[in-house]
This record gives C-alpha cells, structure tokens and sequence, in this order.
C-alpha cells in the first residue's frame, strides 16, 4: 500500500518586541532567571494586562507578508489549563477572531512552486520555563519568559512532504528575519513548530488520524521527525493497527518520537473572550501605517539588486542569507556608489573573516561608513588589493578608520615611476635565471618577478606601473 | 461629638482646621475598632503602626500646607481584596491568609497621594462571593444594629464598621451588590460606580466584567468625595476608560425639580417584603415632594438578570482563580507529594465551599457542550438587560428601586441554600451587567427596626445626577443619622 | 438537566478540585437547582444578538513597546510556599 503523508504546521514565532504583551519586562532572552518578571506576568492577585501595540503591528506585518487578511475587529480570548509554567492558569490568546487570516505562501520544491495555505495568524502569550532539578527531583519555574509575545501561524494541511515542510520553514524564517519581527534563533526557542501529521493511502479523500509532535530544535530535527512519523504511522497501519490522536514528544538523539504521557489527550480548554482586553479595531490609517514602514523582504532585495544594481543573481543571494548582510550591502553601496565592489567585498573578503572567526552575521560590528572608504580608497588607487585586505582585517577585529591606519603605516601605494624603476633594476639583477626564463617564454616567471618586486617595495607598488616598467625592461 | 460619630468630611475639616490632629482621630477610630471588633468581627487585620505613621506623615503634609483633599488625614479602612503592599490581602479566605502583596492597587496609591490614613482589611465574604460575609475564612462579620444578624455581603466588614464607627469610610467593592446590599442591611451609604472609572488594578478579581472598587460612608457626599479621589483612568487597567476624576462640585445644591425618576413597579411586588416595599415607595413620595417628577413604569428582564449574571460571573471567577494552585504564592497543602497533588490538595483545603461551588459552575457554563446554551446565552442577554435600562434611560434620568427584598436576616438562615442566596441579588445584579452606576442609601426600617435601603441607578457616568438626587434626600430626611449606638 | 456523578467528576477535574463525598452529594442538589434556574435563558430569543463581554464597547486601550523597571526578585518569590533563591518550585511534571 503506497501512503500520502498530509502535513499541517503550527509555527509560534516569538516577537522581537522590546517588553512583553501585556507589561513592561523586558523579552531579553537568557536574563538570570525571573529577573524580568512582574505582578502581572507572574499572575499576582489583582494584576492586569495591558496589550502593547507594536505586537499588533508585527502581527499585521507578518500576516501582509504572508498575503492575509487583516481582521478589522481583533479580540482576545482566555484558555484556560493548569500547568506550573502558566501563572494565570490561561493563556491569553486568540481564537474567535485572530488578527489575521486566509493567507498563503509559495514554495518552491521537488522542481516545482506550491501554494501553502494559511489558516490564520493569531497573537498570544508564552509561558515560562521549567527546568528540572535532579537533586530534589522536582520542576523549578523561570518567569522570565511568562508573557514575552508570540504569533501562532496555523497552516492549512498542504505539505505532503518533509522537503515541503523545510521549504516552507526556510523561506518563513527568511520573511520573518527581513521583516524584523522575529529572530528567529529555533535553538532559542524564539521559533517553534510543531507537527500535525496523518497518512492515507495514496489516492483516498479522506484524512488519517493525526497526532501532534513537538520539541524539534533544529530544521533538520523536523525533516527527520517528518520521516519517522509518517513511516510509524503507515507501518501501524500496515499492521492492522490504528494511529491514536496524541501529543507525541520528538526525541533527536533517539531520532522517533514517543507519546505523551498526558492525563488527558483532548483538553477542554473552555475559551472564551478576555474580558480584561479591550477588542482591537484596525483601521485604514493603522494599516496604511504598517504598509508605509513595512521592511522590504529579501525575495524583493534580490529582485532589487539583480536589476537595478548590477548584482548577480548568486552574489544577491549571498547577499541576503542574512538581514545584517544586506543591511550592511545597502549602507554601504550608497555611500561608496560601488554596488559590484561592495558586493564583491562582502561576499569574498568579509565572508571569510566571519567565517574564520566563527562570527554571526548578527554580531558583526562594522561601521559602514569606514568600509564604503575603504572601498574608495582602492577604487581610487590610494591602496592595492592586497593592502585592501590587509585594513579591512584591521577594520574588522577593531574599528580603526582605514585613513587613518593607511596613514599611520604608510601603506598608500608607491607611484614613483623612479621608485619602481629602481626596484624593479634591482629584481631583474638579483634573479637573472628568472629573466632568461622569461625571454624564453616562460610567463610564469614575469610573475615572480612581480612578487620579488613587490617584496621590495613592501607590497605598496601599483600593479599596473610595475606591470608596465617591467615589461618595458624585459623587452629591452 | 464624638470622633467616631464624625462624617469623614466634617473629619477632614477639623483636621485641616486644626481642631483635630491626625494622630488624634487615627488613635479614635484604632480604639474604636478596638472597643467593637471583638464582638462584630469587621475587620480581618489592623495595622497600628503603619496607620500612626501614616497619620504623622499626613500631618506633615498639612502643616507644610500642601494642599490636599478634603478627606486628608481621615482614616480610612479597605476591604481585604484590594492589595496593601506588604500587608496581608486574604480576600476573606485560607487561600490568601498569608499573602503580602508587593505593590499597592491604584485606589490605595491615590488614597495615600491624598493623605488618607489607612487603618486596617475589612471583613468579607471569601474572594466577595457571598451576601452575607458569612462565607469568611475569618468568621462571620455581624451587623451592628443586631448582632445576631448579617451585615450583608461580601462587604460586610465596611457597611458594619463604618455603621458602628469603628470606620470613617471605606473602600470597597461590588461585583453584584456587594457594596450596596450591604449598605442597605447597615444604614450606611455607598456607590457602585459605572464601569470603567475606577481603576481594577490591585482589586484581586472575582468577575472581571462586573467588579467595581467603591466607598461606603455614613453618607453620600463622604462618599462622593472618597469617589472623587478614587476615579479616574489608569494605565494599568485596560478597562478604566473614564480619562478624568468625577466632579461633584454641582451636587449638593439640593436641587431635584429637572428630574425625572422612574419607579419599576414589577421590583415592588411580590417576593419583596412590606416594610422594604413601604420604604421604598415612601422615598419616591420624599422625592416628589422635593420637586422630582416619579413615575411609576414596568422595568422590563428583571427575571432573567440573576440567572445571567450568575453565569458570567462564575465563568470569570472559575477563571480569575485558577491561578491560586499553591506554587507561586497562597495556600500549599502540607499533603501534597505530586503536582496533582499540590493543585487538588491545596485548591481543595484553601477555598470554602461556596468559592468552589462558583468555580465549578464557571467549568460549567464554560465547558464544551454547554457554553453555547449558558454562557454565550447569558452575554447576549446582558446586551438585552443594557437595552432594558437605555430604553428606560430615554424617559428618566434615574431608576429608584429596592436594594434587597428583605432587610438583614439572621446567621445562618440562608447559608444552605444558595439559590436562595442568588435570588437576593434580584435588584443589583443588572446594574453590573449593564455597567451602570448605582448610590445605595438607607431610606427607613423594617422588620425587627433593621435599616432598610434604596438605591439609585443612573446612565454611565451619571454618578454626580446621582449623587445630588441621594444628597438632596439626605438633606431632607435623617434615615443616615441614625446611629446603631455600638 | 442530570447533575450526575459523572459530571461532577468531570467539574471536578477542569476546575482541579477534590470533593469529599458528602460534598459531592451537596454539590449535585445545589448544582441542580442553580443549573436548572440558569437555563431560564432559555426563554429568550437571542439570535442574532451580539454577545457583550464588556458592558461598553470601546476598543483599542493600549500602551507603547517601552521597558520598564521589573520587580526585585525576592519581591517577586517572597510569597511563594516552596522555592528557592532563583525559582519557584513545584514537584516534577512528567512528560
């Protein structure tokens, strides 16, 4: 029998708000622990919420991205379960009328585009953390976390496979990335997904029964959950067995999942609407406000720089792997006006100093107005290549303004026609194997010749005048 | 006089006349309170030091001639559901006996901005479920004028300490009555304002849609000037919409001849007992002959305001307290070995049975299957009693009606049967789903010469029509001068 | 409307209660007579109605994404019954 695996995604996002939903506590990942807490965010008898707006804004940016529609009418709901990490034993959350809805997301996978339905993005609150102690076996409670805000983005049950699912994952992270939103650190847990996943045999209307699977930390933890369950499911079934709707727990070191050992499976978790939250009315003005501010996304950097800039498709790729790239590309360009330069530079040199000293991208730490010099400074032949390389390191491990260490290191390139001159006399006296190696057509040796000259006048010679005088000699 | 027997105001006089220091009256009600609670068991705690030190500092104040509020340097005494930083806020219950809030609620923060001197937690029904404060952890608070009797609910420790002066005034709540029916049992004065002008923040919650913090005081316009320091929005509070405090500079003019009064004689006829039917017609008599125009009118949905109030308000409370599970702060049952454990041993031994009657019928009404027929059903039909009152509203100014259908029965007489319980809240409960505001004050006595009260229901933010309609009753009769002589 | 066994145990659960039995016994009379007289709503038409969870309809309350000064934690843990110097505890959850 040949399985259809039908896939929906649940994607919390956590939002990159500076306070939590409803108080003032700093979202700051990783503060000691409930360090950010308050009345309200701990549930403290007679506390209240009061719901931060730029959480709205985010949502709605997201849900524009994500071709939704916004709800002009928003309201929050209670759902209520008893859980340590829970304080208020409800979550404020959203499911009567989420903010946003009816969108969708195209993929490209397996060669071809596919439409991804998208339920509904809905705004609502995280919970703390548990951490258990061995010594006393029991669960200690950080706060920290209680209240920071997420979005929920439900999708429709369009994926039929794992390459489906990271496809979508890649490009949402992306869009969330560029839109500011969210920073989407998986081994943070500032984004989440978890899986609905059911089989059917190939062909059939009908849906399997589906469980639920969490705790995936990584993209590829959830293409090989995706894996193992549809093929738990399918087996079972092959087997005569049936699938049991239940939470099923991901465990990556053992690479299957395992049921939940919950008390109860369907929760009954008597919604109903937040009666301490007023209703949000979203207006034209509110949304034209979100439009006017909304971060361009990469897929339209991309577009952007390969048109009208002069980029290559894979340099405007490389460009936009991260947000902090382009950023840093875009600051630079229109200062220095070198689109291909800076392009150039970012992706070869800047590239490599991250990745040998294992810097992210969103740590980087370069001012953009000293890298645009820079380029100049080459661009208009104050320095070579070379020692191009050399300021940028310089630039990149502590700042220093490229000028001024040009400067202080006398590094501007040597020009002197009668400089060189005698440098490169002095090359072709000290290597005459070297120039009989040339005249007898070995142009490898004009190349060493360069370099020995190059040694004497420390690196700083202009390419081209030694080129030139070099050749000039040899050919006398 | 003496100082027990002061209004708050005439208090707040001869303290800024410096006929009377702070210390003086906070030491007069401190021995009051003293010399009463033994036997009316009003209050749940005291706190002595922090009154006198409050006292001190409020004097300060004065004599550097701060200009403060008219009720600067009157002591005042809070009902044991709204946070007092650092000092025990039990909600009347063995859930909370030992909780030390870590910040004031806003009504305490503007009291103390305007140099009142907090003397001590009222008395009340646990977490303000009741009508009768007999559900309290600390025991049963007993009306002054008869001992034997309740003082009503759940602010019952306020109406009887501030009836037996063993309290200027007091802050409250109500929820479904709780600061009216109260007033009404104890011969005392109170406000029920509309919601949404007077900050939540710090009132431990019971039903979120439905609380409202207000003052009880021997007479309207003690507590008109208590309102005024009390309202006004609050950041911190989504719902407190009503951006400034009420002015009340335009209610005491004795004047009632603009308005017109609607008297819904369905409330006045059966299931109401005589004498509370005689005062209350005889107010609206009082109140025609003071040059209001009464009229008699079917005030439609009465039946139905219980049942739906019942349902909202148990569905946020089963809510409101399911974060009392004995891990972050509250009750921790000694029994508890697992997590279950700790939720059903501490929640079991920490609430009384009527908090868990009401959490149970919240699951209820909540619960899948039913919450389309009960809940969903009762916010609908809220929208239909705010109806009932708009339509009113469009004729007269103001409702006048019974408070209670009885006056204050004995202990113990009602407790078993709380749908009984339930029923007499006929006449309050609409005006928290509608969110309107409403003044109780005492217009005669009945059975077993207990007082009885009438109250006064307006359009939202009505409160300063209100105030001046009870201020001109007050200014021709004497129903609130009695004294229970405690 | 049966106010049974079954149901009580079911409020029971939702609501993490444990009544003793004679509780149980009480709670079934009271719950029956309260439930009964909550349907009464039954008797009005209300389709079409709005459902009200606020007796006003204003919208939009909202503060401004700003960091303000968080709780001492010590303030925050004084009143819990079990914890320690960083958490509050709570016996192990199983999962």
């Amino acid at each position: 029998m040949t399985f259809e695996t039908v896939i929906g995604l649940e994607v919390h996002a956590e939002l990159a708000t500076k306070s939590k939903i409803f108080c003032g506590c700093s979202t700051r990942f990783g503060g000691v622990p409930n360090t950010h807490v308050c009345p309200v965010c701990t549930g403290m008898p007679g506390s209240l919420p009061v719901f931060n707006r730029t959480v709205a804004d985010f949502a709605i940016r997201a849900g524009l991205s994500l071709n939704c529609g916004v709800s002009r009418y928003t309201k929050f709901d209670r759902k209520n379960y008893f859980y340590p990490d829970l304080p208020k034993a409800y979550q404020v959350s959203q499911l009567y009328l989420p903010i946003c809805r009816d969108g969708w997301l195209d993929i490209e996978a397996g060669g071809t585009t596919k439409r991804i339905g998208i339920h509904e993005i809905h705004m609502e609150e995280d919970a703390g953390k548990l951490i258990h102690d061995p010594w006393e076996d029991c669960s200690l409670i950080d706060y920290n976390r209680c209240g920071v805000p997420l979005i929920e983005i439900v999708s429709e049950a369009d994926f039929r496979s794992a390459d489906e699912v990271i496809a979508y994952l890649e490009k949402l992270r992306e869009i969330l990335l560029y839109l500011g939103v969210c920073d989407c650190k998986m081994q943070e847990g500032s984004m989440r997904a978890d899986i609905n996943l059911s089989v059917r045999p190939a062909g059939s209307p009908e849906l399997g029964t589906r469980t639920e699977m969490k705790n995936m930390n990584s993209f590829k933890a959830i293409h090989r959950a995706v894996i193992y369950e549809a093929g738990r499911q399918a087996e079972l079934i092959e087997a005569g067995g049936k699938v049991v709707q239940e939470t099923r727990r991901w465990d990556d070191n053992k690479d299957a999942s395992f049921a939940m050992r919950t008390k109860e499976n369907a929760q009954d978790y008597r919604y109903f609407p937040e009666p301490d939250l007023l209703p949000l009315e979203i207006d034209d003005e509110w949304l034209a406000r979100i439009k006017e501010t909304m971060p361009e996304l990469a897929e339209d950097k991309r577009r952007r720089y390969v048109g009208e800039m002069g980029i290559t498709e894979y340099d405007a790729a490389m460009l936009t792997t991260a947000k902090p790239l382009s950023d840093l590309f875009e600051q630079v360009s229109a200062i220095c006006k070198n689109p291909k330069e800076t392009a150039n530079l970012i992706i070869g040199e800047l590239m490599r100093l991250l990745n040998d000293t294992g810097t992210l991208p969103e740590d980087l730490n370069i001012n953009s107005a000293k890298l645009a010099d820079l380029i100049l400074l080459v661009q208009d032949g104050t320095i070579n290549r070379n020692v191009g390389k050399t300021v940028l390191e310089e630039l990149f491990q502590n700042g220093t303004d490229p000028r001024q260490y040009i400067e202080e290191h006398g590094l501007a390139m040597i020009r002197d026609g009668g400089f060189i001159e005698a440098a490169v006399d002095e090359a072709l006296a000290a290597n005459g194997k070297s120039v009989e190696d040339y005249r007898s057509g070995k142009e490898k040796a004009f190349g060493f010749l360069v370099g020995q000259i190059m040694k004497a006048l420390k690196g700083k010679g202009d390419p081209q005048i030694v080129n030139r005088i070099l050749r000039e000699k040899l050919s006398e | 006089m003496e100082i027990r027997d002061m209004t708050a105001l005439e208090m707040g006089w001869l303290i800024k006349e410096r006929k009377l220091g702070c210390a003086e009256a906070a030491t007069a009600i401190l021995d009051a309170i003293s010399s009463t609670d033994g036997e009316l068991n009003a209050y749940i705690s005291v706190q002595r030091d922090k009154a006198m030190a409050s006292a001190l500092k409020a004097q300060a104040r004065l004599d550097a001639g701060e200009a403060l509020s008219p009720l600067a340097g009157v002591p005042v005494s809070i009902k044991d559901n709204i946070c007092t930083k650092d000092v025990p806020t039990t909600c009347g219950s063995k859930m909370l006996e030992d909780f030390k809030p870590p910040y004031d609620a806003t009504v305490v923060e503007k009291l103390a901005a305007a140099g009142a001197v907090p003397v001590g937690k009222l008395n009340m029904d646990e977490f303000a479920m009741g009508g009768s404060t007999e559900t309290s952890y600390f025991g049963a608070a007993k009306n002054p004028w008869d001992t034997r009797r309740v003082p009503g609910g759940s602010s019952g420790g306020a109406a009887a300490a501030v009836a037996a002066g063993a309290a200027v005034y007091a802050i409250a709540s109500d929820t479904g009555g709780s600061i009216r029916q109260p007033c009404s049992f104890c011969g005392v004065s109170g406000i029920k304002p509309t919601y949404g002008s007077v900050s939540r923040y710090g009132l431990v919650a019971y039903a979120s849609s439905l609380d409202q913090i207000g003052p009880i005081g021997k007479d309207i316009r003690d507590c008109a000037a208590a309102l005024q320091i009390l309202s006004g929005s609050d950041g911190r509070d989504s719902t407190s919409v009503m951006e400034r405090p009420f002015d009340f500079s335009g209610s005491f003019t004795g004047d009632v001849k603009d308005m017109a009064i609607g008297l819904p004689v369905n409330y006045l006829s059966d299931g109401i007992e005589p004498d509370v039917r005689r005062a209350v017609t005889r107010a609206a008599k009082t109140f025609e002959s003071l040059g209001a125009r009464v009229e008699e009118f079917t005030m439609p949905m009465m039946e139905y305001a219980v049942p739906a109030y019942y349902i909202i308000a148990c569905a946020e409370a089963g809510s409101n307290l399911s974060r009392y599970d004995g891990i972050k702060y509250g009750y921790r049952s000694g029994n508890a070995g697992s997590l279950s454990d700790v939720y059903l041993g501490s929640r079991s031994e920490g609430f009384g049975i009527e908090v868990k009657r009401r959490i149970m019928l919240g699951s209820f009404v909540l619960s899948a299957g039913y919450y389309d027929a009960y809940y969903h059903k009762a916010l609908q039909v809220r929208g239909l009693i705010r109806d009932a009152f708009n339509q009113a509203f469009q004729k007269y100014d103001m409702i006048l009606s019974p408070v209670a259908p009885t006056a204050a029965y004995k202990l113990g007489e009602n407790i078993t049967d709380p749908l009984k319980m339930y029923l007499g809240d006929i006449y309050t409960v609409s005006v928290n789903l509608a969110g309107l505001p409403a003044v109780a004050i005492p217009c005669g006595f009945g059975q077993s010469a207990m007082p009885v009260g009438m109250q006064l229901i307006g359009r939202e933010f009505s409160e300063p029509v209100l105030v001046r309609a009870a201020d001109a009753f007050q200014q021709s009769t004497d129903w609130h001068k009695r004294r229970c002589g405690k | 409307m049966k106010i049974d066994d079954k149901l009580i145990e079911y409020l029971e659960n939702l609501s993490r209660l444990t009544l003793t039995e004679e509780e149980k016994e009480q709670a079934k009379t009271d719950l029956t007579g309260i439930i009964e007289y909550m349907a009464k709503l039954g008797e009005l038409d209300t389709e079409g109605l709005p459902a009200l969870s606020h007796p006003f309809a204003v919208v939009n309350r909202f503060r401004e994404d700003e960091v303000t000064q968080s709780y001492e934690r010590a303030r925050i843990l004084a009143n819990a019954p079990v914890k320690s110097e960083e958490y509050f505890s709570a016996p192990k959850t199983v999962e």
